[in-house]
Parts: structure tokens; sequence; C-alpha cells
């Protein structure tokens, strides 16, 4: 993709670059304004609001990550992930059935959502094809149908048609599933806290690690990397690697950026690295910060987290990856260049559906209770408003929107409510205004997004 | 001289008749006949629910014609619809805190909103306007917007009437009773109730009088309430109904659907084609204001806070299940469409509960239904690349 040319920074005065960067991220930028000011009035203990957010960052970012792809292939925002996470519950249910639990458990739940996903992803694709220009108002319509369905299921089916061997999530009657069933085994936990038939915390778990002990490693990490890029020429002559090899792909960035930013993000990851070794083995900082030195991160959740986002990477570099973005691009040009437009559609809209499949049993084994006909209700709406606070759009979305846009929009909804009562003496305020935000955010971005693409097209 | 006669054979008919806009509305005919028949075999009492279906349709009509003039000037089905339902309520409101009660109570509610719906319809006539060709989802989330908006709005506005407001802390009632201010106003004048003994099965006629008559003077355990006809309320109806159709056939409503039905040929004709989605867009919301006034009424009590956040979709079911597609609407869809959704709802909650009590199965199958026919009408908005 070298349709654009660069303009050299030069050229540009420093008050056109503000006022470009405020056009670009203007969603970002108020959001951020409006947590800032939240943190502010909510006066909550840094030690809460940061054990809360961890909390939040383990349990949505994998379902936020899942949304990516269909944006690189044009579709949009896929609202239609609350059918992916009906996958994931119902695979958690027959799971739960059977009683399985613990690491094995888990392995079976994320094994049998994937061909359930996968058959519900190629029937949205299908039908999105047949709604073509209008797949989010579609995607959302059909996981509204969905839920129709998913309710046909577990409330009349589960029970009357279906025998189920565990009677204990039944209702009284016998037929449907409990409200709430609990995802907690009964069996004597081992010294990790897991159990033989529970799902709860199965992934969280296995490994966990002081934060700073992480930030200390990762700091690192993107340290060596940005490194390794900057020297990646060097690195390939004194490999003899060719230049489609692998290793040279991976160091090449999606986009080349210039020396100066290379040198402040390296120096931002050393900070980090820094700060991350001094808190966590030196045990220097103030009293505040060794509290939160205690708080630990699941190790396993964020390893499958961060596959996914190098999975979302890698995939573009690959040839099914080229077809998404040329497909996003322009449907008809891709048509033309032999690509089957209506078949690279379906496997990203699949892809995305596992991927929310597994996002949701990754919060239910988090949270410890599936809430049969509501927890999959708000992921769309959540998801979807966190990516776009992270700076995306309709049609470019990337990791590091997402992962920004998890601590931004979960920020929020943290400190609202005390926020909220704090200002008005009423915490329902809070929670009203952090709904209006959410939607409000959706409709703006969705909004602005037309505005353009109208204005464009007036233009052409 | 031979003609080249095309076999038209049952696959091809199939497929003609499962594409064209009025396939939803064969099927929920079909099944709206079944769940009647069912209901019939079960001994329900089939009357008694004619008759509350058609008090629904009655309660919900006006919504579902609101959803006519958002068609017709193009920008799609209305799924910004609580915002206008949110004017309504606002005039609704007002009509109570300034103390009117009765039919001017319900006529003030409706004038008050006039203004509000206006104004705030231009606004959203020309935002959609910016947003050509995405109206569908920037409306909905405009409306989820607002509506959380004005959750807030309900808890600051300078409201003091002890009917409408909580006895302890801040803000209006979830939920706000009409009795003694307009309740029932439209069903119950000019309506007639038909009555009978139990026991010498004998037939009373009421006629005007209100529900709460009904109960006072007859005790239901020795009389049976088997038919009621709102009059007024279909009047009403019909009324609306019958405006509109003259405003379709105006010279404006014309240059509105010349409009709506092909923009680039209505601009090489020198209409303002962004004028007359303005238009369309105001009429549906002052629409919107009135129906929900009309559904208080009927209902006997104003919902507020969350309660607009899901409105505009069984309103656009409504009117795509009577034959309508996302670019074209007739009165007569409205009608039909009304009449056989909220029919079918209210005659499938009671076989449903008889067959299976527990499972809400009636609210499952409005959804499925309801999502069902949206979905569909939008897989006719798409189409090929």
């Amino acid at each position: 993709m070298s349709e654009f040319v660069s303009v050299p920074s030069k050229e540009l005065s420093f008050k056109t670059k503000v006022k470009n960067f405020v056009m670009h991220h203007i969603v970002m930028l108020i959001f951020l304004t409006i947590c800032i000011a939240g943190i502010i009035l909510a006066n909550q203990s840094p030690f809460y609001l940061v054990s809360q957010l961890l909390e939040r960052i383990s349990r949505n970012t994998f379902l936020v990550l899942a949304l990516i792809i269909p944006v690189i292939a044009g579709m949009g925002l896929n609202f239609s992930i609350i059918i992916g996470a009906m996958a994931g519950q119902i695979a958690v249910v027959i799971a739960k059935n059977f009683g399985f639990g613990g690491v094995g458990g888990m392995i079976f739940v994320m094994a049998v959502a994937v061909p359930i996903a996968i058959l519900f992803g190629i029937l949205i694709g299908k039908l999105l094809n047949k709604t073509r220009g209008q797949e989010m108002i579609a995607s959302m319509i059909v996981g509204f149908f969905a839920n129709g369905l998913y309710q046909l299921l577990f409330l009349v089916f589960v029970g009357l048609i279906i025998p189920m061997k565990n009677t204990d999530i039944l209702l009284r009657t016998g037929v449907g599933l409990r409200n709430t069933v609990d995802l907690a085994g009964k069996n004597p936990v081992n010294d990790i806290g897991l159990t033989s038939d529970g799902l709860k915390y199965s992934i969280d778990s296995i490994w966990k690690m002081g934060i700073f002990n992480i930030m200390f490693f990762v700091g690192l990490v993107v340290f060596l990397f940005a490194l390794g890029s900057m020297f990646r020429n060097n690195i390939a002559a004194a490999l003899r690697l060719k230049e489609d090899h692998l290793i040279t792909r991976i160091l090449t960035p999606s986009k080349e950026k210039s020396k100066n930013v290379q040198i402040i993000g390296m120096a931002i990851a050393a900070f980090f690295a820094i700060w991350g070794f001094v808190v966590h083995y030196l045990k220097i900082g103030s009293p505040d910060i060794l509290m939160i030195r205690s708080l630990k991160f699941p190790i396993v959740t964020a390893i499958l987290i961060g596959l996914v986002a190098l999975f979302n990477v890698i995939i573009q570099k690959t040839k099914l990856g080229q077809d998404f973005r040329t497909v996003g691009h322009d449907q008809h040009v891709a048509k033309i260049s032999g690509i089957q437009v209506d078949k690279v559609r379906v496997v990203a809209i699949t892809i995305s559906t596992v991927l929310a499949a597994w996002g949701q049993i990754i919060l239910l084994q988090n949270v410890g209770v599936l809430n049969t006909y509501g927890s999959h209700m708000t992921i769309g709406l959540f998801s979807v408003a966190a990516l776009l606070v992270g700076g995306a759009s309709v049609s470019k979305a990337t990791n590091g929107q997402a992962f920004l846009g998890v601590l931004l929009f979960h920020t929020l909804f943290i400190v609202s409510p005390t926020a909220g009562k704090n200002l008005f003496g009423d915490p329902q305020i809070g929670e009203f205004f952090r709904a209006f935000v959410a939607y409000g955010v959706i409709g703006l971005s969705l909004g602005l997004y037309a505005w353009k693409r109208a204005m464009a097209k007036r233009s052409a | 001289m031979e003609i080249n006669r095309e076999r038209i054979t049952l696959g091809d008919r199939w497929k003609k008749l499962a594409s064209s806009s009025t396939f939803p509305r064969m099927i929920i005919t079909l099944f709206f006949g079944l769940v009647c028949i069912m209901a019939i075999a079960q001994g329900l009492q089939f009357p008694q629910l004619m008759s509350s279906s058609l008090g629904r349709f009655g309660m919900n009509a006006i919504l579902v014609l609101a959803m006519v003039p958002a068609i017709q000037s193009g920008i799609g089905p209305n799924f910004g619809l609580p915002l206008g339902i949110i004017t309504g309520l606002l005039g609704a409101l007002i009509s109570v805190q300034l103390g009117f009660t009765g039919i001017f109570g319900f006529a003030a509610a409706q004038a008050i909103a006039l203004p509000f719906s206006i104004g705030v319809g231009i606004l959203f006539g020309m935002m959609l306007n910016r947003v050509k060709g995405s109206e569908m989802i920037v409306s909905t989330y405009t409306g989820f917007a607002v509506v959380s908006l004005m959750s807030i709005g309900w808890i600051f506005l300078p409201f003091t009437d002890a009917r409408m407001k909580w006895p302890l802390g801040p803000g209006l009632r979830n939920v706000i009773s009409l009795d003694g201010v307009y309740a029932g106003i439209l069903n119950d004048a000019f309506s007639l109730k038909f009555l009978t003994e139990k026991a010498s099965g004998k037939m009373i006629v009421l006629f005007n009088q209100t529900e709460s008559y009904l109960t006072q003077n007859y005790d239901s355990t020795l009389y049976v309430n088997n038919f009621n006809i709102p009059f007024l309320l279909i009047a009403v109806v019909f009324f609306a109904c019958y405006l509109m159709w003259l405003f379709t056939k105006s010279r404006t409503g014309m240059m509105l659907k010349a409009a709506g039905d092909n923009p680039r040929f209505a601009k090489a004709n020198g209409i303002n084609v962004d004028k007359y989605r303005v238009l369309g867009t105001t009429l549906s919301t002052v629409l919107a204001g009135a129906g929900i006034i009309v559904f208080s009424q009927s209902y006997g009590f104003m919902q507020l806070y969350q309660a607009p956040l899901m409105a505009a979709f069984p309103a656009v079911a409504a009117i795509l299940i009577g034959g309508a597609s996302a670019k074209h609407a007739k009165i007569s869809h409205v009608l039909i469409g009304a009449f056989l959704f909220q029919g079918l709802l209210t005659i499938s909650l009671p076989v449903a509960n008889a067959m299976y009590p527990e499972g809400n199965l009636s609210e499952i199958l409005r959804m499925i239904v309801q999502n069902g026919v949206i979905l569909y009408a939008l897989t006719k908005v798409g189409g090929e690349s």
C-alpha cells in the first residue's frame, strides 16, 4: 500500500500538525479529558483504581481485539461479536453439564467453542454479504435476532428436548437454564486455586506476576524490538537474510516512522523497564506505589491477549491479510483483481466470531459466574465503544488503539459512579453518564466517518 | 410465428415470492392465523383476545405511522424514534406539571410537545443529511445516546409536581401514573364494552364508560367483560392516518416522495432533496411525540429513563410486516402491520403460556419475529456490490 505520498513533515507548520492531530483524534482526546476529570472527581485511592483497571483489562482486551479484522476488511465495527460470545457460552454450558473443569476443562471449552463459532461466523458472513453497505446495523440486529434463538435454546429446549446431565444448573421445573450459573467448582482447590470441576480462574490462576515485574519485562522487550527494527538492515546483512524472510518482515514496522519518533519510543520503553525494575526488585517508591506493587496480573491471559494482537499483525502480512485490505479498500477493485470478495468477507467475520467466543470464555473464567441471559448482551456495545475511544474508526483499527481504548473506556467505567456521587450525591447519574458516553462515542464516531465519506463523495 | 415462452418453474416462483417486500407479511399472516386457530382450539376467550389486540393496535399505530414520512423522504426507517418519544414525554410532563387534566390535559400535552418535536426533528434531519448512507446505524446510536442523556435530564429538570417526583430524593419517578390526569381518555370515550352475566348469560352493553366504572359496578366474579371497542382511539388513529395520506397526496408530499425515491433525479429537476429529508425526519419526530402520548394514555402510565431505549425496533418491524420496505411505505402498511404485529404478540402470549408456562415463549417469539423482519428488509437494501 503505497498510494498515499507521505508529506515531508518539515513542510507542515507546527500549528497545522497540531490541528491535524486534534482532528484525527478528536474522540480520543474528548474522552481523555472526561477520564481525567472523572479520576479527579471520584478521588478514589490509586490502589483501588489500578486493581479494578487490571481486572477489567484482563477481562475485556481479548474481546476488543476480536473486532479489528472486520474493520480492516471494510465491514466496519462487528456488533455481532455478541454471537461469538454466545458460542463461547454454549461451550461453557456443555463443559458445566459434564462437570469438566480445571485447565483441561478450559481447553475443552475453547476447543468446543471453535466449531460452533465457525458455523455462526459463516452464517453471519453470508448475511452481511446480502446487506452490503449496511453491515453495522445488520450486525447489530442479527445479534438481537440471535439472542432470541439463544433464549429459545437455553430457556425452552434445554431440559425439554436436550437432556441435561447436570440438573443443578437447570431451573426448578427441570426445563431451561438458571439465570446464573456458578462456574466455581465443588471439589477442593489445589495450591494455585484450581479445582478439577470448576472453570473459575482456570486460566488466570495458572501463573501470575507482579505488575511492576511485568512492566520491567515488557519495557525491555519493546526496547529490544525497537532497537532491532532500527538496525534491521544491519541484522539482515549479518544473518544473510533475504528481504522477504520472516524475521525481516516482522522487524519491518507497518508504518515507516521517523528517527525521532523511534528514539522517543525507545526512551519511554527504557524508562518503564527501569521503573519496573526499581519498584519490583529494589522496592523503592511511595507507599501508594508499594501498595500497587502487590497487585498481580494473570500471565497466561496476557499471553493469549498478546497472541491475538500478534495474530492481527501477522495476518496482515499474509496473502489473506492483503486480501482483507484490498477488499476493505475497494470491493470493486478487489473483484477485478481476482479476489473472491464474498468469501474473504465471510472469513473475516468468522475469525472475528471465533476470537469473540474465546474472548467471552476468558471473561467468564475471570468473573466466575455465567449470567446466562445477560453476560453476552453488553459485550458488543462495550467492545465497540472501547475500540473507538482508542482512536479507531470504521475503516481503520490497530492493536494499539484497542489497548488504549480499553484503558480509557474502563477507567471511565470505574470512576463515573463515584464521580457522579461526589458531584451530585447520586451514583445513578454517573451510570447514566457512562451509558451516554458509550452510546455517544459510537454515534459520534460513526457519524463523523459517514460525514467524511459523504464529503469525499460530493467532491469526487 | 413462434412465441418463445420461458417456462416458469416452481422454484422460480418461490424465489420471486421470497424476494418481494410483502413476503414477511404473508409469513406473519399465516403465523397469525395459526396462533388464532390454536387460541380457539385451546378454548381461550377469542373475542377478548381480539379486543385487546384492537386496543394494542390503537396504542401503537401512531408510532408506526411515524415511519412513513421518514421512509418516504429517503432516510429509511426512523431508528431515531426515541428522540421524538422524549419530546412527546417532555410535553406530557409539562402538561401534568401545569395541572391540566382530562381531554384538555391530553391536548395540552400534544400542543406543548409539538414545538419540542419540531425543533429536535429539524436538528436531527440536518444531522442525517450529513451522514447519507449510514442513517440507520447513526440514528440508532443517536437515539440511544439521547435516551441516556435525558435519563440524567429527568433527574435534574425542575419539575415539582408530587405525582411525578420521588417522595425522597431528586428526580422524576421511573413510571408516572396518569390516573386522574388523562389515563384511558381515548380508550373510554365513545367506547362500547360488552359484558356477559355469568349466571344468566345475559349480555350488557356499556357506552362511553371508563374502566374504573366497570370494575366498581360489575363484580368480575359475576360478569365477564368479553369485548371492548375503543371507538375514539381507533378514530384518532384513522384520522392521523388520513391526514398523513392527505399529505402524501399534496404537492409537498409528492415532492418529498420524489426526493426519497430517486434523489439524483429529483435534484436534477430542481427539488431541494436535503430540505425534504429534513421535513420527513421532522414529521416522523412529531408523530413519534404524538404517538407516545396516545400510547401513554392507553397504557395509563408514562415510562421514563431507559424505557424508550428500544422503542424504535417494534415500530420499524411493524411497518415492515405491513409490507413496507426500507425505501417504500404506504399508509395501508401501517394499519396492516400494526394490527398483525400487535395481534400476534397479544394472542401468542396466552397461547404460549398454555403450551409452556415457563420460559417466556412469547417474548422470545417477539424477539425473533421483530429482528428477523428487520434483517429481511436490510438484505433488500444491500444486495450485490
